[in-house]
């Protein structure tokens, strides 16, 4: 049994062994092992080379890692919490992701860092930017929400040819303990996974916020509500087949995403849902995100801020009834 | 430090007397009438972009390099072909040292289908590993970070490259400009940045831009060495990218290099530079790089009135060839628009 941040610790180790080319720039990623210890014992294993600490430049970190990319090396940046990723958005959105695109090259970067609430982490180290990105072209975006697609996505990740941002989340760091099976354990990106199947409504989610969809579920079979959970794993780009084989099959959903509401990941998948699969719906599709507020700090405030079970099964109940 | 008459504020040229001489240099001769020859292709081809451009064929703006040529040219012959070079727009006689034909540089000028982004981007946007360029972006300052981990890069394949980009006096005004370098200078990698002191960013002077004098103090802030050199002097360019480079090739890490130069156009081909006082123009004309090479050919002599003029012929007609291609391509089919955006 391992833990959702160990499993990112053995992608990184797994993909330096096999492959020479892949190697770290991060802030405290070195002797101290990454602020929440993803790359405890590389730089022992692989030498300072290959795991690089870097000065408080995201934007440097970012674009030298770009440079190498270019070259054929396989570069993964950490950002020590995600929200710093801000500080280097124009190298990732103006230059990775549309340099294939310009002129041909293609740019085989990972991004990585804690995302995520829930830790009375504040405004600047609990935040969901990947809503951002998903506007960027030529950017992939993954947030896993089990250990196993941490790792499975992980490793497809550093082996993809595009720019990936890989979001982690934070609170699930060491709140989940799952087995891994022998071998590499690639999580395809692009495809969703039907975390449960159901026949009553249908739960569209990412991340975290998998676990409250999950742990609503159970506390709704009470009510004899039988939820579907899609886990998308992928931002971006979105598995569409698979919302809208949901849809159709359940035909009212809700997306729950861990993200202020306005110009959300939720809203993309709203607004494709109503184009492609207006027919197959019984009620509106409705959104359970955060509020448009910067991210608060004071347990009772955050807790009124992020989404959580007892918000999730009343909504649910309100839109079973519609 | 290369020696220099005295201390340059940005806009102020040395007087004729003091400069015109250019830069010693072992040089040989064919090697020199080869710098010629790319300095006059870097004019030539823009004097013909400016023409297309008001026949109404280039599609947006045109961008010049117009007495700025040497710091080009004088530094792309620096290199080594394993070497790679980001090259900003002003640059157009790196890209033609690294092998790039005019009629890519019209093509792209023109949006045409056979250029080297099949319409997909503007201008000097484009770049070929092969031939040791990377495509630049906008954002100035976004290449500093990009080329110096290119070398860092290099360096871990054991490629023995140096990563060479340039960045203009406003340039430097960006954050990346010190993130790059200084992350540059803190991994000791092989690379090494030009700054281009041209006197303007836009209509922005560079008393507007820096308090610093001159871009090159700045290398201290970074441990690095800085040299100045005199941009209109090509010879004077070679040899101070050729320590440069050779330096970095060592592994003694990069070096900030500042050019003075003068932008001897307004910012793009729309704007007259009704900013710029009329003096300046004036006595940045007299120390206009192509002349004061030539000068130096003809009294050295290197060649004679006779060999510049064969060389210039030949341009010319290089340039009928490559004009008459560049036209003849179409414009890119819609739909390809729609394609490229992911590598597979």
């Amino acid at each position: 049994m391992i833990t959702y941040i160990e499993a990112i610790r053995q992608a990184l180790w797994e993909e330096m062994e096999q492959d020479e080319r892949v190697f770290l720039i991060g802030q405290d990623i070195g002797i101290y092992g990454g602020a929440f210890r993803a790359t405890a014992g590389l730089l022992d294993r692989f030498g300072p080379e290959r795991v690089i600490d870097s000065p408080i430049s995201e934007s440097a970190m970012i674009g030298t890692a770009i440079g190498a990319a270019m070259m054929g090396m396989r570069p993964v940046v950490e950002m020590q919490f995600i929200d710093f990723i801000a500080c280097g958005f124009n190298q990732i959105y103006n230059f990775a992701g549309p340099n294939h695109y310009r002129w041909g090259q293609s740019v085989p970067l990972v991004v990585r860092g804690p995302s995520g609430g829930g830790v009375r982490g504040s405004n600047f180290h609990s935040q969901n930017p990947e809503s951002i990105f998903q506007h960027g072209p030529g950017l992939k975006i993954v947030a896993p929400g089990t250990a196993v697609d941490a790792r499975g996505l992980l490793k497809a990740a550093i082996r993809d040819p595009n720019p990936v941002l890989f979001f982690e989340h934070k609170f699930l760091y060491r709140r989940i303990k799952e087995e891994i099976a022998e071998g590499d354990g690639l999580v395809p990106i692009g495809k969703a996974n039907l975390a449960r199947t159901g026949r009553d409504l249908s739960v569209i989610t990412y991340g975290a916020m998998l676990h409250v969809a999950l742990e609503a579920a159970g506390r709704l079979e009470a009510d004899g509500i039988d939820l579907e959970v899609l886990d998308l794993r992928t931002i971006k780009p979105l598995d569409d087949e698979a919302i809208l084989a949901t849809v159709r099959k359940t035909s009212r959903v809700l997306v729950l995403t861990e993200e202020q509401r306005s110009g959300s990941v939720a809203g993309e998948v709203a607004a494709r849902i109503s184009e492609h699969a207006f027919e197959w719906l019984d009620s509106p599709v409705v959104r359970l995100c955060c509020p448009d507020t910067p991210i608060p700090y004071s347990p009772t405030l955050e807790d009124a801020y992020l989404p959580n079970v007892d918000k999730l099964v009343a909504k649910v109940r309100e839109l079973a009834s519609y | 430090m290369a020696k220099l008459s005295r201390n340059w504020g940005p806009l102020h040229p040395v007087a004729d007397d003091e400069t015109d001489r250019l830069a010693k240099s072992d040089l040989p001769r064919e090697r020199q009438l080869e710098i010629y020859r790319y300095l006059k292709l870097n004019r030539m081809t823009e004097d013909r972009l400016s023409n297309l451009y008001r026949q109404g064929k280039v599609v947006g703006g045109l961008y010049s390099s117009r007495g700025q040529e040497a710091i080009s040219v004088g530094s792309a012959c620096a290199l080594e072909p394993q070497d790679i070079v980001g090259p900003l727009i002003r640059n157009l006689g790196t890209m033609f040292v690294r092998g790039v034909q005019p009629r890519e540089v019209m093509m792209q000028y023109m949006a045409r289908a056979d250029g080297p982004t099949g319409g997909k981007d503007v201008n000097t946007h484009f770049g070929d590993l092969k031939r040791g360029l990377v495509a630049p972006i906008s954002m100035l300052g976004a290449l500093i970070p990009v080329m110096a981990g290119i070398a860092l890069a290099g360096r871990m394949q054991k490629k023995n490259l140096v990563a060479l980009t340039y960045i203009g006096d406003g340039g430097t005004s960006t954050g990346d400009f010190h993130e790059g370098l200084n992350f540059a200078a803190v991994l000791n990698v092989p690379f090494v940045l030009i700054a281009e002191h041209n006197g303007y960013a836009y209509s922005t002077p560079a008393a507007k831009q820096m308090r610093v004098k001159n871009i090159v103090t700045r290398a201290a802030a970074y441990g690095i060495p800085g040299e100045m050199v005199d941009g209109n002097d090509v010879l004077a360019v070679y040899e101070t990218t050729k320590r440069a480079v050779d330096r970095a090739r060592s592994g003694a890490g990069p070096t900030l290099i500042e050019a003075k130069t003068f932008r001897m156009k307004g910012h793009a081909e729309h704007d007259d530079a009704g900013y710029v006082p009329p003096e300046l123009f004036e006595d940045w004309k007299k120390k206009d790089p192509i002349d004061r090479f030539e000068r130096h050919l003809l009294a050295n002599s290197l060649a004679t009135e006779e060999d510049l003029k064969q060389i210039v012929t030949e341009i010319d007609e290089v340039l009928n060839r490559e004009v008459d291609a560049a036209l003849a391509s179409p414009m890119p089919p819609p739909e390809r628009a729609f394609e490229g955006v992911y590598a597979e």
